[in-house]
């Protein structure tokens, strides 16, 4: 009987062995990178929102403290979403002329709320609370990145359980004084490595934050 | 078992890793409505409800019974006239005024500028300027009438009750009396132990020039 099979076959078939094991671990390697990209965690995106909003004119520019509009962040959960009134409490006389005001004023007079889309999105299985985080001494910018340097809002961190579970494991890497919360571009006055112990200290925090339950329940 | 199954085993598992690297799931999206989430439940398309009219919260002061604590103004009198309460509802500490000071910054200064002088950056940027607060007239004023201000808005200026609590409105109102104080006062009314400091200051200052 002939032979079935030239003499390449026997090299095919060991590549192929090599191959196929190499080419579920490239995939593997791919998804693994691909869920911690941008392209999924949508790190850096912009989002087109109904009124262009510039975070870097109010903060950056004006200075207007964060919780102006966010009234609720030191309170609750959510740091809140201002109403149109809000807004109206400088546009009432500012930049009236302006084409992008007029959805808010129109807004203001009609009562039909602006239809702003999230930006920071966290699973629904996440309990996340901006009043614990604010309180402890977690700034805005550890989270939200330069806001003050951005002229429409973006997604500065990757906000995924991973990249949460840095700071939940070693808080003392990022905690600041309370009075340094709401800054952006803040430097600690002294080493972190000093200064962060002692905060955890004074703050209470104690070594359990990466506990399932303490974000799912 | 043969060695081609334990290679198909193995093969199933490298691809059942596969779905550990992590991605979206429903349970991401809950059919459970979030802060300020759209909702088709409702004809507005609006997750959060607005309050329904004459609802009372269940919370101590829900009624506002006490005239002075939330308006400024005493309970009127015989004759029906009530003014400006000339006393603080309560005792104002140490912790209130650190408080108001916090807020007023942060409410306030952008008109009011943060010495209260009027020139805050909002102003700069064309709204009608801001009295100042820490001028003669105003410094008869009790503390109440800067807390009904910031409450009914005075003037040009809105209402803060929405963005401001009662009990912070009145740290504002004692912290807008300590800046009337500091931003008129004399060299009488620097504390002993303070003095070398501010002679220091001085020095440097003409060493500067």
């Amino acid at each position: 009987m002939a032979q079935l099979f030239p003499r390449s076959a026997n090299t095919m078939a060991r590549l192929s062995i090599f191959g196929g094991l190499f080419t579920v671990l490239l995939l593997f390697g791919l998804g693994f990178m691909l869920t911690r990209s941008p392209v999924a965690t949508r790190e850096g995106d912009q989002r087109v929102q109904p009124v262009q909003f510039s975070h870097k004119h109010h903060v950056g520019d004006i200075g207007i403290d964060c919780r102006y509009c966010h009234t609720s962040v030191e309170d609750s959960a959510s740091a809140g979403i201002p109403p149109t009134s809000t807004c109206m409490n400088c546009h009432s006389q500012l930049f009236t002329n302006s084409v992008e005001l007029e959805k808010v004023v129109n807004s203001w007079e009609t009562g039909e709320p602006l239809e702003w889309v999230r930006v920071h999105d966290l699973a629904d299985y996440v309990y996340f609370n901006h009043s614990i985080h604010v309180r402890n001494g977690i700034g805005c910018e550890s989270c939200h990145g330069r806001v003050d340097e951005m002229p429409l809002m973006m997604k500065a961190e990757p906000l995924t359980m991973e990249w949460c579970l840095e700071c939940h494991r070693n808080p003392e890497n990022f905690v600041r004084p309370l009075e340094e919360v709401y800054s952006f571009g803040y430097h600690p006055p002294i080493d972190q490595s000093v200064l962060g112990p002692q905060l955890v200290e004074s703050y209470n925090i104690r070594g359990n934050l990466d506990d399932c339950a303490v974000c799912h329940r | 078992m043969s060695r081609s199954k334990w290679g198909a085993r193995a093969l199933l598992l490298l691809v059942a890793l596969l779905l550990v690297t992590g991605c979206g799931q429903q349970m991401a999206n809950q059919p459970r409505v979030a802060a300020y989430q759209e909702s088709d439940f409702f004809d507005d398309g609006s997750g959060m409800r607005p309050v329904p009219p004459n609802t009372v919260p269940q919370m101590a002061g829900a009624l506002q019974e006490d005239p002075v604590l939330y308006t400024g103004m005493t309970a009127p009198d015989a004759e029906g006239n009530a003014g400006f309460s000339q006393e603080f509802p309560y005792e104002m500490t140490m912790e209130d005024l650190e408080r108001g000071h916090e807020r007023y910054d942060i409410f306030c200064a952008p008109c009011h500028s943060l010495d209260g002088g009027g020139d805050g950056m909002v102003v700069r940027r064309g709204y009608i300027p801001a009295p100042s607060l820490v001028q003669q007239r105003l410094l008869e004023q009790p503390g109440a009438y800067f807390y009904n201000a910031i409450t009914n808005g005075f003037g040009r200026m809105p209402s803060y009750a929405p963005q401001i609590s009662v009990t912070d409105r009145w740290a504002i109102a004692a912290y807008v009396k300590v800046l009337q104080r500091s931003q008129n006062a004399t060299p009488d009314d620097v504390p002993d132990g303070v003095e070398p400091e501010m002679k220091n200051a001085e020095t440097a200052a003409e060493t500067e020039e």
